[in-house]
């Protein structure tokens, strides 16, 4: 099954964004349904580095990563330790 | 010791400075700065005061750690009746004027009366004088910092001043040092200004004494290598600045946008940190020129921008052409978002005429986003704003109206007096995005459930810095909370509320807790300081300070009513985000967070939780 999301990657996290990016986002084809943490690997993020993960903004929890399966159309945010005030 | 125990009072109207020992009883139970200087403002002046009356009195003040070796010790505060609320102002700066301060050799500076003619404080070590400042008033920040270094001779010198704003009486003006660090909510700008007071010039050598020098340097020593090692305080602030938030609060769908109609804005990543660092099409070279740090501040979150020199809001000014203090995310909302603005020049341009002439840029871009909102519902006119289309995201319009309030011109005079004011004159109160009269910051409590009863319960209005919740709330530091709900927020608000507060007394930077608990930060100021200081101590002194706030707050005429938010953010949906169909559901958290205040259900303070706090 293909689905196609979208990747977000931030701050220190841009230099793993795949070619063709655009404003920190990127659209990307699945060839099978994945999990949140199967994306993180295959794009080569430092799963240390996935700090603060957002699906359609809502926030994932390291503990369901392994399980939570994107679906067609989703938008994956991931961002490392950030902070502001 | 690390107390200077030393008060310079000033008097404006008899023109005399004079040396005073600290109550060091009130400092034992206040510790310095935000709660100290709040207690002699107690103490010593009618909370029912007119904030422009010569019986105001403003207080500068430092804290315990401020000076020290201690990580990110630039910290110092003004504090006086906000002339914008009506409640307690207390802001807060960093820089190198307060290090500079406190190594003169003062905790404090209480100005009082009202001097005829313009002044300013001329301080070097244990002497200090009022000069005359005819010559400075009608000057910029920019240009009388430079006026003063040059005539002191002396480069080291530190100056914090006002600008136009603060002169003309602009309800949010700043005190801003450094260039371009500000004392920058609630109007102490103003304050300062309706004393003819322009600026305030401290040289220290004498230093700054602690209890006990081999603990105060192990306890900082350990504290810098915590805040070194965190992935937040030494690498994500230093690198991407509080900005890097922009993207963050706009993909969760809390970014308050056109004066809150919307919690996402289609041109968050063009104002962005990403997008900052980002070279231009234009000229090739990035908005942010470098990272920047305040008084012995390992984090080194400022951001240093310049302007593409062809722009068109600098193209004829070459004033503006330089690296000056860039965006930091508060200011990026308020003049970006806030107003529909999302070009970076654009927005950096105001937040350097914020510098310049000394105004908030939260209150003058929430104020510019009301005024907006105005327009769009035909309650203003281009007959009221001096022919301006004054449509959310016109950015040419917008840059015109912020260069007219810093220079109280026009249509500017009224964007000077702030959302409130502005829109209860037209007509739509409603469209004022404030609690107790001061704008809200750049998270929607739509979105973020304990922000809304931070902003709600804010002593001196609304205000992310009393309990910055999006720590647990969206970032997940020291354990993550869910935004959405409403259930625990009320213990959540209250512990943030009174370890802020402590922290905010102490000296230094809250930015520290992202990495450091109370338990690393009480053990610098037992080093430093008389007395046993301990994390319990801590948040007990935090939440005596709180109180102590409010009991001023209803002195002075607030009640539990003010406790409250814009209709906006309780009946409006979000349409958006994480939040899509939800409001903010105070009504579900405010009564439980006045049970574990310890207050009645009025919202006033007990007798037993003031006999408790010896209050």
């Amino acid at each position: 099954m293909v689905l196609k999301i979208t990747l977000k990657l931030f701050a220190g996290l841009s230099e793993y964004l795949p070619d063709g990016a655009h404003q920190n986002a990127v659209e990307v084809v699945l060839d099978r349904e994945q999990s949140i943490s199967q994306v993180i690997e295959q794009f080569k993020v430092p799963a240390e580095k996935a700090h603060l993960v957002l699906v359609n903004g809502v926030y994932c929890a390291p503990s369901d990563r392994d399980q939570n399966k994107l679906k067609e159309g989703d938008i994956l945010a991931i961002w490392p330790p950030v902070a502001g005030g | 010791m690390s107390w200077s125990e030393k008060i310079l009072r000033v008097d404006l109207g008899a023109g005399t400075c004079t040396s005073e020992p600290l109550n060091m009883e009130w400092a034992q139970d206040y510790m310095g700065q935000r709660g100290l200087a709040t207690k002699y403002l107690v103490e010593e002046t009618d909370p029912n005061v007119d904030p422009f009356s010569p019986d105001n009195k403003m207080i500068i003040a430092t804290g315990p750690l401020t000076g020290t070796i201690a990580p990110t010790s630039g910290r110092w505060s003004v504090v006086c009746k906000s002339p914008l609320t009506g409640a307690i102002a207390c802001s807060n700066s960093g820089g190198f004027f307060g290090g500079e301060l406190k190594n003169a050799g003062w905790d404090m500076i209480i100005f009082e009366g009202k001097s005829d003619t313009p002044v300013y404080l001329d301080i070097t070590n244990d002497k200090a004088e009022l000069k005359d400042a005819s010559d400075l008033w009608g000057k910029s920040v920019w240009e009388t910092e430079t006026t003063l270094r040059e005539r002191r001779g002396d480069n080291d010198v530190r100056v914090a001043s006002i600008g136009l704003a603060g002169e003309n009486g602009v309800l949010y003006a700043a005190v801003v040092n450094d260039m371009d660090r500000a004392a920058g909510r609630s109007g102490v700008g103003a304050v300062m200004g309706s004393k003819n007071l322009k600026a305030m010039v401290v040289r220290g050598t004498v230093g700054v004494k602690v209890k006990d020098p081999m603990a105060m340097m192990k306890t900082s020593n350990t504290a810098k290598e915590i805040l070194a090692e965190n992935a937040i305080t030494g690498e994500g602030l230093p690198t991407h600045g509080t900005q890097v938030l922009m993207n963050v609060i706009n993909e969760l769908g809390a970014l308050p946008t056109r004066n809150g109609h919307d919690v996402q804005f289609e041109g968050a990543h063009d104002i962005s940190a990403e997008a900052m660092a980002e070279p231009r099409e234009s000229d090739g070279e990035a908005n942010l020129v470098s990272n920047a740090a305040c008084f012995n501040c390992p984090i080194s979150c400022q951001r240093r921008s310049k302007i593409d020199p062809s722009h068109f809001t600098v193209k004829d000014k070459p004033e503006y052409q330089m690296v000056s203090g860039g965006l930091e995310y508060e200011a990026a909302w308020a003049l970006g978002a806030a107003c529909g603005v999302k070009d970076l020049d654009a927005v950096t341009y105001a937040n350097f005429v914020c510098n310049e002439q000394g105004l908030d840029p939260i209150t003058l871009g929430s104020t510019l986003g009301a005024a907006m909102d105005l327009y769009a519902a035909g309650a203003i006119t281009s007959d009221d704003t001096g022919g301006h289309e004054l449509t959310f995201g016109n950015t040419e319009v917008f840059v015109a109206m912020v260069d007219a309030t810093a220079k109280g011109e026009g249509f500017g005079k009224e964007l000077g007096q702030g959302s409130k004011r502005l829109c209860a004159k037209y007509g739509h109160p409603e469209f004022s995005m404030t609690v107790k009269g001061q704008e809200f910051p750049a998270y929607d409590p739509r979105a973020i459930q304990g922000m809304g009863l931070g902003y709600a319960t804010s002593n001196r209005g609304a205000c992310h810095l009393r309990a910055y919740t999006v720590s647990s709330e969206v970032l997940g530091i020291g354990g993550k909370t869910d935004p959405l709900v409403t259930e625990g927020k009320a213990g959540l608000v209250k512990a943030f509320q009174d370890l802020t507060a402590a922290v905010d007394s102490s000296g230094t930077c809250v930015f520290t807790t992202f990495a450091l608990t109370g338990d690393d930060i009480a053990p610098m100021i037992d080093a430093a300081c008389e007395g046993d200081w301990g994390v319990e101590r801590l948040n007990e002194v935090g939440e005596r300070i709180w109180n102590m706030e409010r009991q001023y707050n209803i002195a002075a005429g607030f009640t539990g009513a003010d406790d409250t938010l814009p209709e906006r953010m309780l009946k409006d949906i979000a349409k958006t985000g994480s939040a899509k169909g939800s409001v903010n559901r105070l009504d579900e958290m405010l009564p439980e967070y006045y049970q574990v205040r310890g207050w009645d259900e009025s919202g006033v303070p007990t007798q037993d939780t003031l006999s408790r706090l010896s209050l």
